[in-house]
């Protein structure tokens, strides 16, 4: 049901109505709406604006407050004007614009929470010809998501040394010692022709993930904007999704005794802000994309390079895409 | 009645027992399962608050510049240009929103400038590579080379 005929029945239920119900179904029918809305419908809805409106908008105090649009207090009465009129808002503005606006009107555009989840679909690209193997990202990573640095095998992201004979890609030689923290030592005896590179693996954050497949409790997740999240006070530690992982980017943090993986350092994109470990490679081989951003300068590279997954075989949906990876590696 | 209803009393209790064990599955259910499970799917919706809710460590490049425009303006057009300042300096989002007692940590140039320009299999061509005990076997490198501008004029 969108959220004109939500309105509409609304409207239609009662002559005379309540703010408190007016603006709960409301609100719902905006979350509703939110969550279908395009980017250009948000742009261009302030200018649809009724300017009557705008004088009795404060900013607004709390969550709970927000939304319900005017000065009144609940359970008090309001008039079919008042009705259409915020319904009409609601309609216009849809959402997340419609909450952004009562900032924009306060003259604070900045603390409107603008982030929607559905316009964002995130991934990662990885240059591999740009890597020099210096572990840079793995130390910031570390650093920024509190992982374990004393332990093994607790790595969010590692860095993977390929040594590649001629002819033989089967049988690679693969070293990452302590997941490059330090980076690489020196290769002791290269054979002729080796061929040597560098691949930063991550989690996929795959769109059909199978570690959110086999967890029983829902404590890991696809998020709407495409990042797989875990639930540390849901997770029981069973380490099932660990063994599910094809990608082997789970462990278990021996703090908690629950699961820790890469969030794609949600808590920073979802600010505005690149991950941390593309704010720290030094050559830009690592960058964040959004897939769902024609703006985002990272397309251009998209659509101009040859991009592959990891097991694509697995259908996994997997978005951290490899420009020149190299069949030997896995 | 009674004498009519004689012959069929296992079947409501049964009921009454069935209606019972439900009951308690409803409670049971209701105290176990978070009120915002399943709001966007098999998960709770607060999560991503929770992962979002974080703090940031590495305070990201704009920041940076807003101060350290010097630094800016003398890596322009060098080499290092494209690098961003927490790269190297570490991460410094608590300095970089106000707390100045934080400085960045002293950085030991030898090993850092290693770290990336070490020789090495697996680099590309176009990234200057040297051997440390042939280039410069005991000074540091800062000696020649500015870090924010490495090349010599």
């Amino acid at each position: 049901m969108d959220c004109r005929e939500r309105a509409s029945q609304v409207s239609r239920a009662s002559g005379r109505l309540r703010v408190e119900g007016a603006s709960a179904s409301l609100a719902g029918a905006a979350a509703e709406a939110g969550r279908t809305t395009s980017p250009g419908q948000d742009c261009r809805a302030p200018t649809a604006r009724p300017p009557e409106r705008s004088g009795d908008h404060g900013v607004p105090a709390s969550d709970g407050e927000r939304g319900s649009g005017g000065t009144k207090s609940p359970g008090q009465e309001i008039n079919r004007r008042a009705f259409l009129e915020q319904a009409g808002r609601f309609i216009i503005l849809t959402g997340a614009a419609s909450l952004a606006w009562d900032y924009v009107l306060a003259g604070t555009p900045q603390a409107a929470p603008n982030y929607v989840a559905t316009d964002h679909w995130w991934g990662m690209i990885i240059d591999i010809d740009k890597c020099i193997g210096c572990g840079n990202c793995v130390r910031a990573c570390k650093a920024e998501n509190d992982v374990p640095t004393d332990e093994p095998g607790c790595y969010r992201t590692w860095v993977e040394r390929y040594q590649v004979r001629p002819n033989d890609m089967e049988h690679p030689i693969v070293d990452s010692p302590n997941g490059a923290y330090d980076g690489f030592p020196e290769i002791d005896k290269p054979g002729d022709g080796v061929k040597v590179f560098f691949v930063p693996k991550l989690c996929n954050h795959c769109a059909h993930s199978p570690c959110v497949q086999v967890c029983p409790v829902g404590a890991t997740f696809e998020s709407p904007d495409g990042v797989v999240l875990v639930d540390k006070d849901r997770c029981l530690g069973c380490r099932y999704c660990v063994q599910a992982c094809p990608y082997g980017c789970r462990y278990i943090d021996p703090r908690t005794h629950t699961v820790d993986k890469c969030t794609l350092c949600y808590h920073r994109i979802t600010k505005g802000l690149t991950t941390a470990c593309c704010e720290a490679c030094p050559t830009g081989a690592r960058q964040l994309v959004d897939l769902k951003n024609p703006a985002d300068p990272v397309h251009e590279f998209m659509r101009t390079h040859k991009v592959h997954v990891l097991k694509p075989n697995l259908a996994t949906g997997a978005k951290a895409f490899y420009s020149g990876l190299d069949g030997s590696v896995r | 009645m009674r004498e009519r209803f004689r012959h069929v009393e296992h079947v409501f209790r049964a009921a009454l027992l069935f209606v019972g064990g439900f009951a308690l599955f409803l409670v049971v259910r209701w105290a176990l399962v978070p009120a915002d499970f399943g709001v966007y799917g098999f998960y709770r919706a607060g999560a991503l608050a929770d992962n979002q809710a974080l703090p940031l460590r590495y305070a990201g490049q704009a920041p940076c510049l807003d101060c350290h425009a010097d630094v800016a303006e003398t890596r322009k057009d060098s080499r290092h240009a494209r690098i961003n300042c927490e790269a190297c300096h570490g991460p410094l989002a608590r300095h970089a929103t106000g707390d100045f007692e934080i400085k960045p940590k002293a950085l030991n140039p030898r090993l850092l400038c290693l770290q990336c320009h070490t020789q090495a299999l697996g680099k590309p061509a176009t990234l200057p590579q040297i051997v440390a005990v042939d280039h410069a076997p005991e000074g540091p490198c800062i000696a020649c080379h500015k870090p924010h501008r490495p090349k010599i004029d």
